[in-house]
């Protein structure tokens, strides 16, 4: 069994989940509590990437990261080498492609907030921040849980994305999913059951953690 | 108040979803099925319309193409899949479906020979006529572009070509892999890799032809790689499906076949 892939999609779903914790809270914050008449407008481009298939994400960004567009030249410029076939290049996709998993819970749960708390909170003084953090934050654990769940899931799982701009370099861009695919290819289906199998008992377990841990914690130590 | 409304949108979204469902299900039926469905490596892509055009023109049955690697195709047909023909991009893969009891044993004949080519885009600076293939060392390329050697037959020319140069070991890192060679030539044709090793026949399509370059590579560089055919046991009209593979070996398949840089099946002896 080759661990690199495992450990290389470990290591890009813990960061594209880390990062989408931290930019999915402003986006949720805006998109619940935005009066602006076309928000409408940006929830839907949000969840623009569950339209997309995969792959054409994929194909866009590889457009994108090449010389046809300024972003793509001007990033050459500065490194020297294009964003595609770099883990850098995967963590972007990445992002873009789970942003909704995100964000959707994230904007959820802070919308199910009882807003009369968050009167009373600015009424004792509270600046808006201190409310987000003291109040909203804490009373939407569970939703922020399950959205750092799917976008971590979904960034084990992918697949397209990573295929049209990784180019399957070991342990830069070969996750994973490319390495059953492509065991499955050679028709070495043991080899390929065998992989899909720990990442399916990997996740399970990882999984199983975070809701274990997203009980109301005040249940899961009986004597108290 | 609100409540209603909503509920009210929500009984006119159903109404129309279920409109909708009901439409699209009564259209799928009226379509007419083709006579015969050929399974064809992603190579053939340029290729085949213009011969199955002249297929139907000979013989009045329409044929339609699945194409994909030769991989999936091979395990799709073990698999049950109702393909008629498989048009692999080389021998092993025929082989296989052959060995899975799902054609004849000796109905496999080699339909052409591919050739490998280098395709650069148009506006790149490397000139592959002066020093070959050496030319992938400039430090100009960052990123060489092949399909991946571990399930496509053209990977495989590609890594024996770069090995038989004995240039391998100092490319390696250089080397994207593409799912088949349509993959690597988008690697390239986007600019994110500066060469793409490929299919001859890809590398003549209008797309590509128009907006880059092609060298070829030596064919003593590789082995031929020898695209066969064969004709499956699963099909539902088994005569067409033979006669198919025979018209592949006719004059006019075999012009076209030419045309797109591939050489015919008896240059390989």
């Amino acid at each position: 069994m080759n661990w690199q892939p495992f450990l290389l999609t470990a290591r890009l779903a813990v960061l594209v989940s880390a990062v989408l914790l931290v930019a999915g809270l402003p986006i949720a914050y805006w998109i619940t509590f935005s009066r602006w008449r076309w928000k409408f407008l940006v929830e839907a481009v949000v969840a623009l990437p569950l339209v997309l298939p995969p792959t054409v994400l994929g194909y866009y960004l590889l457009v994108a990261f090449g010389d046809a567009t300024a972003v793509g030249r001007w990033y050459r410029g500065l490194t020297g080498h294009t964003l595609a076939f770099t883990f850098e290049g995967l963590v972007v996709g990445s992002i873009l492609y789970s942003l909704p998993f995100a964000v959707q819970p994230f904007a959820a749960s802070f919308a199910g907030v009882d807003r009369h708390l968050l009167a009373a909170s600015a009424t004792l003084g509270a600046s808006g921040w201190r409310t987000f953090w003291r109040v909203i934050v804490p009373l939407s654990v569970p939703g922020l849980v399950t959205g750092i769940a799917l976008s971590f899931a979904h960034t084990v799982g992918e697949f397209g994305v990573v295929l049209m701009l990784g180019g399957n370099i070991p342990g830069v861009t070969r996750t994973v999913s490319i390495d059953i695919y492509d065991q499955a290819q050679m028709a070495n289906f043991s080899a390929a059951n065998q992989t899909a199998l720990v990442l399916l008992v990997f996740s399970f377990v990882v999984l199983s953690l975070v809701y274990a841990l997203n009980r109301r914690v005040w249940a899961v130590w009986p004597f108290q | 108040m609100r409540t209603t409304r909503k509920y009210k949108i929500l009984q006119i979204f159903t109404l129309i979803l279920g409109t909708l469902a009901m439409a699209a299900g009564s259209t799928v039926e009226a379509q007419n099925t083709p006579a015969l469905t050929v399974a064809a490596a992603a190579d053939l892509q340029p290729v085949l319309h213009s011969i199955g055009e002249e297929f139907r023109r000979q013989s009045g049955a329409r044929v339609e193409f699945v194409f994909g690697s030769s991989g999936n195709l091979q395990t799709q047909i073990e698999n049950g899949a109702p393909f008629d023909v498989f048009l692999s991009a080389d021998r092993g893969h025929a082989e296989h479906v052959i060995s899975a009891g799902k054609a004849a044993r000796g109905d496999e004949k080699t339909y052409a020979i591919g050739k490998l080519v280098v395709w650069t885009p148009a506006g790149s600076k490397l000139d592959f006529s002066k020093s070959g293939l050496k030319t992938l060392l400039g430090s100009e390329v960052k990123a060489v572009a092949i399909a991946n050697p571990a399930h496509a037959p053209y990977g495989q020319a590609a890594v024996a070509a770069l090995q038989h140069e004995g240039l391998y070991d100092q490319v390696k890192a250089k080397l994207v892999l593409g799912e088949n060679v349509a993959q690597a030539a988008q690697f390239a044709s986007t600019g994110n890799a500066q060469a793409a090793m490929i299919a001859m026949a890809l590398a003549q399509s209008p797309q590509l032809a128009r907006a880059g370059n092609t060298w070829e590579v030596p064919a003593s560089d590789y082995p031929p790689i020898e695209q066969v055919m064969v004709p499956l046991s699963g099909s539902r009209n088994p005569a067409l499906a033979r006669m198919f593979a025979e018209f592949m070996l006719s004059a006019p398949a075999q012009q076209v076949l030419r045309q797109f840089g591939f050489a015919p099946p008896e240059s390989s002896r």
